[in-house]
């Protein structure tokens, strides 16, 4: 039984990960009609605001420390953070733990900045293209983001840690009566799924509950219609574009301390996230953000040592597995809507 | 001539006669200069533009006639240079046997695969196709170790049976790949003047495999076959209503062009007798998407191309570092030196990669036909006549 929890605990902050990005791609898929390839390169550049938010807290430069000598007999230089001077030792230090959340206040805009100029710079243009030539520009798109970001931060995964409050685990166990030390869990990983919860939640509830909300999930059923009765929602789409692009970006800074930012980073959760958005059925975000979860849990569920004894590897391919199954006796995904991408 | 037209026969015989030529061709500059850099004339780079233009050959004959896009096609080249390898530590160091059964292998293997993923088109065919792949992948890497050699990959040892061939020469080592005594890895080198040019074992053999597969690809696109994979391409709902079964017509296409890269698999295997899983890693299928699009999808001769421009690229600019760039701009005042170099450098060297995107953008955004269809344009521009007379010379771009 308690590996039992254990295991869905584990499941569910990887599978918070696919949800969101799987949201965002279905949101962009189910508002443009477009097939992002670049999306996980959105993942990736938000987990490197991160990294580049706590740089620049930690930018810092030299003072002489009269009160301490190197091993010269010469007064000691130290480094000290410009934010040190604007705000002093103990909260400056502070903002520098807590750079990691800060980012998120910083991604927000950069990162729907990033989508808007994505959207009207070039998806625009492919709109009436097909689908195979929107998968392979975006593939394109994405190499070119990976291998700026390479330029400036170099290939090596850079360490983003958490805030110190947050490091250490939480003993689970205790709480629904087992022994100690049975389920423990990365406080920060209860964070992230908090954390995706709540953004998922928001996004639904933006949808479902604003007036703007309600003209795009109207444009996602009939766009012609919504046109037709006047309301321009080319430049809705675009704003939520946009707000893909911010949810991609978010699942990507607050992932930054779980696994050390590298270039790479975005293909690699790119790929799982498709699948999950096939396997939830494309176009519907329900459904990508059920089958998000699903796989994350399936996943860890797998690699149990008993369930690896049974069927050796089945960790590593159970989420293709699960997809091509579906895709061959569902073929509109777990919530798939009729009509959309059916060929 | 053996069955093509007068111009598709023409075209066959610059590709034997660039193939033939290639060590001198690819070698312009003279050994010790300058630009000796930018040879390409070296065995393993010339063995990898053939090896690779096979493998996009086939990819073409999927994706250029029928439209579907594969991103799995790596696994049946990782599947070849699996079964080579295996012929090669159980029966003998010839290669023709580790070429053939790679064929086999990678042909029954699509055969599997598009049969289940050819149910579904489109987006989905894709992603079948990559969930499958890197389900093999994962596969090769860690359960199938015994098979595959799992992360070290699959090498030759001294203790291999070799049936019918010795397991270790006389001196003790591994014997090496080659065609009835003929090693591949031999070359014979001849000096003119200051230029350098080596004429390598392997590379003839890849090569007469490469110009046996572009004749093949060229009579699939001139037959009956090739027009059904074209009908599936413009239109298979309405292929379907005149009666037509299109599944049969995929499923052999797709076999086919897996063969192709289980051919490309065993030939790379029988040049250097290791096979790792890294091969069958999706971002491997991406490079021969690249490569045919950027070539130019649905063209006879574009695959070929965009093959040899990225392994060229590969190779050659990703060794331009920094020093040769100051080389270069040494003549230039010092402050614009640094700048030029500045500008240049982050899209050279390492960044190579970084000019393959932005190309590959430009040509899928402006010139979907590819380098081909460049060429084609310019050509039109260069004799003054209007592209629509070209056209009928062309042969279809891609979508």
């Amino acid at each position: 039984m308690d590996q039992f929890i254990l295991q869905i605990l584990n499941g569910l902050d990887k599978g918070s990960a696919y949800a969101l990005i799987a949201l965002g791609l279905t949101l962009i898929f189910g508002t443009l009609g477009v097939v992002n390839f670049a999306h996980g390169a959105l993942f990736m550049l938000g987990a490197f605001v991160a990294v580049t938010v706590s740089r620049l807290l930690t930018l810092s430069h030299k003072v002489v420390d009269e009160t301490r000598t190197d091993f010269l007999g010469n007064p000691l230089q130290v480094d000290v953070p410009y934010i040190y001077d604007l705000f002093g030792q103990t909260t400056g230090d502070a903002i520098i733990d807590w750079a990691v959340p800060i980012s998120i206040v910083v991604a927000i805009p950069v990162m729907v900045l990033i989508g808007f100029a994505m959207e009207r710079g070039l998806i625009k243009h492919f709109y009436k293209r097909p689908h195979a030539d929107q998968i392979l520009v975006t593939f394109g798109l994405a190499i070119v983001i990976q291998e700026i970001v390479k330029y400036f931060y170099g290939a090596n995964p850079i360490p983003t840690p958490a805030p110190d409050a947050f490091i250490g685990s939480f003993d689970f166990g205790v709480i629904l009566g087992f022994d100690p030390n049975q389920i423990i869990y990365p406080y920060w990983r209860l964070v992230y799924f908090f954390f995706s919860v709540f953004i998922i939640g928001a996004v639904f509830a933006f949808l479902q509950f604003t007036t703007f909300g309600m003209v795009v999930r109207a444009g996602m059923a009939d766009r012609e219609t919504v046109g037709i009765l006047g309301i321009d929602i080319d430049k809705r789409f675009t704003v939520m574009f946009g707000i893909a692009a911010a949810v991609a970006g978010l699942a990507g800074v607050m992932y930054a301390p779980i696994n050390s930012p590298n270039y790479h980073m975005g293909m690699d959760f790119l790929v799982l996230s498709f699948v999950v958005v096939v396997v939830g059925g494309m176009g519907s975000l329900p459904g990508a953000v059920a089958a998000g979860f699903m796989l994350g849990v399936l996943e860890s569920f797998a690699s149990m040592s008993q369930v690896i004894d049974i069927l050796p590897g089945i960790n590593q391919i159970i989420i293709y597995l699960v997809a091509i199954i579906i895709l061959l006796t569902r073929p509109r995904g777990l919530m798939g809507r009729k009509g959309v991408m059916e060929e | 001539m053996l069955g093509l037209e007068k111009k598709d026969f023409r075209l066959l015989l610059i590709v034997i006669g660039l193939t033939l030529f290639a060590p001198f061709l690819l070698n312009p500059f003279p050994e010790g200069s300058e630009m000796a850099q930018f040879n390409a004339g070296y065995p393993d780079l010339m063995q990898r533009f053939v090896i690779f233009g096979i493998f996009a050959i086939g990819f073409n004959i999927l994706f250029g006639l029928t439209g579907y896009l594969s991103f799995g096609h790596a696994a049946f080249l990782g599947a070849g240079s699996y079964g080579a390898v295996w012929m090669f530590k159980l029966l003998s160091m010839n290669v023709l046997p580790a070429i053939a059964i790679s064929v086999v292998i990678a042909g029954l293997f699509s055969l599997l695969i598009g049969y289940i993923s050819l149910r579904r088109s489109g987006i989905y065919f894709s992603i079948l196709t990559l969930a499958f792949a890197q389900m093999s992948f994962a596969l090769a890497y860690s359960v199938l170790t015994p098979i595959t050699g799992g992360e070290t990959g699959l090498q030759l040892a001294l203790d291999d049976p070799r049936i019918f061939g010795a397991a270790q020469t006389a001196s003790g080592n591994i014997p090496v790949p080659a065609l009835f005594g003929l090693e591949m890895r031999s070359s014979y080198e001849l000096e003119l003047g200051s230029w350098l040019f080596t004429f390598n074992t392997g590379y003839y053999l890849a090569a007469l495999f490469m110009v046996l597969s572009f004749y093949i690809s060229i009579r699939i696109f001139r037959s009956p076959f090739g027009m059904m994979l074209r009908a599936i391409k413009s239109n298979q709902t309405r292929m379907s209503y005149t009666g037509l079964n299109s599944k049969p017509y995929t499923l052999a296409a797709f076999v086919i062009s897996g063969m192709y890269a289980g051919l490309a698999g065993g030939l790379m295997a029988s040049m250097d007798p290791l096979a790792g899983a890294e091969r069958m890693q999706w971002t491997a299928s991406g490079e021969v998407v690249l490569m045919t699009i950027l070539g130019g999808a649905g063209t006879l001769i574009g695959p070929v191309l965009g093959a040899g421009m990225i392994k060229y690229f590969e190779n050659i600019f990703s060794k331009i570092n920094e020093t040769i760039l100051h080389g270069w701009f040494a003549f230039l005042p010092d402050g614009l030196e640094n700048f030029v170099v500045a500008m240049i450098y982050p899209f050279i060297g390492k960044g190579w990669h970084l000019t393959l995107g932005l190309v590959f953008m430009m040509v899928v955004i402006f010139l979907p036909g590819g380098l081909v269809q460049g060429g084609q344009k310019i050509a039109a521009l260069v004799r003054r006549k209007k592209p629509e007379d070209a056209k009928p010379n062309a042969t279809e771009p891609a979508e």
